[in-house]
Formats: structure tokens, sequence, C-alpha cells
């Protein structure tokens, strides 16, 4: 059974549809990336998934044991987060408040599981620098950590490697690859149709047309001969 | 010096100097609490509008003669930071516009009622008592101070209870409300306690002050510090010494107390921003 499985579904604000009748269906250790251009839809089927917005038409129903708001989520910066005082350990920490019943303050098991998750994201001797001293890649790397202290299970990343250079974009996605071949399910946004294709095995192209379908058959397809033929020459 | 000292030993044994000195300290320690989150959410505004509108609602609460003025003025308050913080989340109608019409209106008609409807001789007074708090601090009834201890434990306790969830929905609230945190409830719990803290600061520094009593702690500590923990707790320090220091010096050099006590807020926050400059904190 499909952890996700979107069924028909229509998304966008109250004054118009962006997309509609849009299916498709993640499995337990996918790794999908979601392309398409700037105003396709992408963000807002990202919200929609997270339960931020309510979709317009249709159902998503979540499988294979997985409770909705069971879902990690790495979002892109906000411009709060810039210059907000907090230590490392306090945002990955704030990644435990989702489980369960209502405890005022972390125990025993959340704290571990944040250092836990700290040392698989490599980021444990800067447990207590100040959030916003980092570099845009140990960023986010502690988001990583906070997701991950969220659920094990199926992460979303919105653009993580926007603002990076390209060696640090590389170590993100080897980071991101990673995760996936341990098990964690991968929903990602992107813009880099070319990084999507080397390391995603399903491909969400959103637009005027919509393709949906595993990586072999997008480059075989008109979209992926187009944009694929196009990052070649560039 | 030891003239100085004297004095206070003797100013202290009187009970209005003391209430003065207990409702001011629990005072500042509530309004500190939440300056973090209001500097970081972009709220800083709201306080001063909120302000404005309890200022109002004090009028009406004057004109209409109630004896305790509060039944009034706090469910006012409340009522009116739950609207003014939901149009801030949603950006509808411009937050920062909604504001500014409801502060200026409450400001206006608060002016106007007392106006047209004098409860009292001196009627300038009165409305400069309750902008700049002059000496209302020091004239607390006893059930007064009860209802401000009352409402400060309650605020400090909500405040600690949910810090963790405070922390989450000001960092990040897409991602707090993504993994199943509610943060309508503690936006909306939020909202509360600075309406509270916004009622009870009235006393102490009157109305159009008190966004300084809720932003200078935070914003100093935010200079030096760099967890939200030690942001809190410093800026909680530094509101109640200030108001503490404030308090003894406008009793001993006969100065109004809400200005003083600003004024101290405003020297602390400078020597903050050196510190910090020296120490080389990135600038927040």
């Amino acid at each position: 059974m499909p952890q996700l499985t979107i069924k028909d579904l229509s998304l966008g604000y109250e004054n118009g549809a962006i997309l509609s009748h849009l299916s498709f269906e993640v499995n337990a250790g996918d790794y999908l990336a979601i392309v398409g251009e700037n105003g396709s839809g992408k963000s807002t089927l990202m919200k929609t998934l997270l339960g931020l917005l309510k979709p317009l038409a249709g159902e998503i129903s979540f499988g294979d044991s997985l409770r909705k708001n069971e879902i990690g989520y790495l979002p892109q910066q906000t411009l709060v987060q810039r210059d907000f005082p907090a230590s490392v350990t306090e945002v990955v920490l704030s990644g435990c408040l989702s489980n369960g019943a209502f405890h005022p303050f972390y125990n025993k098991a959340d704290k571990a599981r944040a250092a836990a998750n700290m040392a698989r994201m490599g980021i444990t001797e800067l447990k207590d620098r100040s959030y916003r001293e980092l570099s845009g890649g140990q960023q986010q790397r502690v988001l990583l950590a906070r997701a991950l202290c969220a659920t094990e299970k199926i992460l979303l990343l919105d653009e993580p490697v926007s603002g990076l250079d390209p060696k640090v974009t590389m170590e993100m996605y080897d980071l991101i690859k990673q995760l996936n071949d341990e098990g964690v399910t991968i929903i990602m946004i992107s813009h880099d149709i070319a990084a999507a294709v080397r390391y995603a095995d399903h491909i969400l192209h959103l637009g005027e047309k919509i393709f949906f379908g595993t990586v072999e058959d997008y480059k075989k397809s008109e979209f992926g001969e187009f944009f694929l033929a196009k990052e070649e020459t560039v | 010096m030891i003239l100085g000292a004297s004095k206070l030993a003797i100013y202290l044994q009187y009970p209005f100097v003391q209430y003065a000195l207990i409702v001011g300290v629990l005072i500042a320690l509530c309004s500190s609490l939440l300056g973090v989150t209001l500097v970081l959410k972009r709220f800083s505004f709201i306080g001063d509008g909120l302000s404005h509108v309890a200022f109002g609602a004090m009028s009406v609460a004057a004109v209409v003669g109630l004896t305790n003025q509060m039944l009034i003025v706090l469910p006012v308050t409340i009522v009116c930071a739950v609207l003014l913080l939901r149009t801030g989340s949603k950006a509808r109608l411009q937050g920062d516009a909604s504001v500014a019409i409801i502060s200026v209106t409450a400001l206006a008609v608060g002016y106007l009622l007392m106006n047209v409807f004098p409860t009292s001789s001196n009627v300038s007074a009165d409305v400069c008592g309750t902008l700049f708090g002059s000496s209302s601090i020091l004239n607390l009834s006893m059930a007064e101070v009860w209802v401000s201890i009352v409402l400060s434990v309650v605020t400090v306790a909500v405040f600690v209870v949910f810090y963790n969830r405070i922390f989450a929905v000001t960092f990040d609230e897409n991602f707090a409300k993504a993994t199943g945190v509610k943060t309508d409830i503690y936006n909306l719990i939020i909202a509360v306690i600075i309406a509270v803290v916004i009622v009870l600061a009235m006393n102490l520094v009157g109305s159009l002050l008190i966004s300084a009593l809720v932003i200078f702690p935070a914003l100093s500590a935010m200079r030096v510090f760099k967890s939200f923990l030690s942001v809190t707790v410093c800026s909680t320090v530094l509101s109640v010494s200030t108001a503490l220091i404030g308090i003894l010096a406008s009793v001993l050099l006969s100065t109004p107390v809400g200005p003083t006590i600003v004024a101290g807020e405003a020297i602390v926050f400078i020597a903050f921003w050196i510190i910090g400059a020296v120490k080389g904190v990135k600038k927040a």
C-alpha cells in the first residue's frame, strides 16, 4: 500500500485553481522529485500535502501506517530565521514536539533523538552554536535534523539547495540520497531538473502538461527530451 | 549618597512604595517574556496599537463610572489582540494598516469621551496620567495589587508550560503546523498574554510607553545572547532590574515613574548594543 495517495486533486487559493485533476502515489522508500516552472504550483502542492492548505477538490490519503502530521518538512528559509537567537540544539529539539500527548518539556527520549539526528547530520560539534551564525549548508543540516526528529518515514524538501554554493549543493544532495538509502521516503521540490533526474527515482513534472512516472520514462518522454537536451546545451 | 540611602529607607517603609515595587517587578517580568516572540514575529507594533485600545477602553470605563475598570479594559484588549494577530498572520488587510486604524481610533475616541463626559475637573491631567503612567503605580489599592499578582503568576505559568511550543511557533510556524502543533491555539495564547501584559503595564508606564517595556529588554538581550533561552532569561533580568531601579530612582528624584524606567531601558539598550558590537555578534 502506498504511503501517500493523491487522487484527482485540485489545489490553489480561493480565487482559482492552480492545478487540477492531479493524481500520483508515493511508496515507502521512493525518491520523488517535483519539478516545473515558477508558478506551476510546486509550493502550493507541498503546502497542501502538509495540510497547511485545504485542497479545493480530490483527496490525499495516508497509508502504510503513516499518520497525517507525520511528514517531516524542510522549508525554505524565512526572513525571521535569519536573525533568530536560537541554539542549534533548541532548533533540532523543536522537531520533537509533534509526538503524541502534550508534555510541557522535552524528555530524555526527545533529547536522545535530537542528539542522534545531529550526529547523523554531522552537526554535533555545532550544537551550542547560534543558528543565525551558521553557513547556509550548516543551517540546512540543522533543519534536516529537526525534520528527522519529527519523523523517520517521509521528508518533504522545498528547494533544499537554493542559495548554496556548488560544493555544498553536492554534499546536500548526497546527504539526502543517503537518507533515502536508509529508507526515508523523499519528496523534493527542485528547479534543478538535471539533479532531479540524477538522484530521484520518480518525477512529477508540473506545468501545462503534467507528467508523473519513473525517471526512465521521464527521460524518454517529450518533457525529458526537451528539458534535458536544454540542460546539456547550457 | 548616605542621605539618599536613608531617604530610601524611609520611603521603603511606606506601603505605597512597597506595592509599587512588587507590582512593578511583576509587570516587568511578564512584559519581557513575550518580547522576543513579538520582535521576531515582526509584531512589535501590535503592543503599541493594543495599548491605545486599552486607553480607549479605560476612558469608556471611566465615563460609565465603573469602579473596577479591569472589567472592561481587559476583555476589550484581549479581543483586539486576537483580531490583530489574526490579520497580522493572514495579511489580507495589511497588518500594520489595520493596527494603525484601530489604535488611532481608540485613542481619538478615548480622548473625545473623556472631554465630552468629564469625570473630574482636570481632564488634561487625567489623560496625561493614563498616557504616561505618571503616578498611578504609586496610588495602587490593595485590590489592584492582588489582581496584578494573580494575573502575573498566571502569565508566567502559562509561558513556562507552553515555552517550547511558543519557541516552535515563533521560529517556524509552518513547520510546527505541518508536524501537528496546534499553532492557532498557541497564537491565541500569545495574543491573550500580550493583552494581559499591556493592561497590567498601563499602571506602570502608561499606555504610550508600554511597547518600550515589551520590546527594549528583548532587543538588548538579542544583541549579546545567542540562544532563545539565554535571550529570554537575560531580557527578564534586564527588565526586572531596570524597573526596580527606575521606580526607586523616581521616588528619590521625584521624576515620573514610567518615563524614568523607559529612559533606563534605552540606556541599557545602548550599552548592550555596544557590547554586542564589540563582541562581534552578528547583528540582529
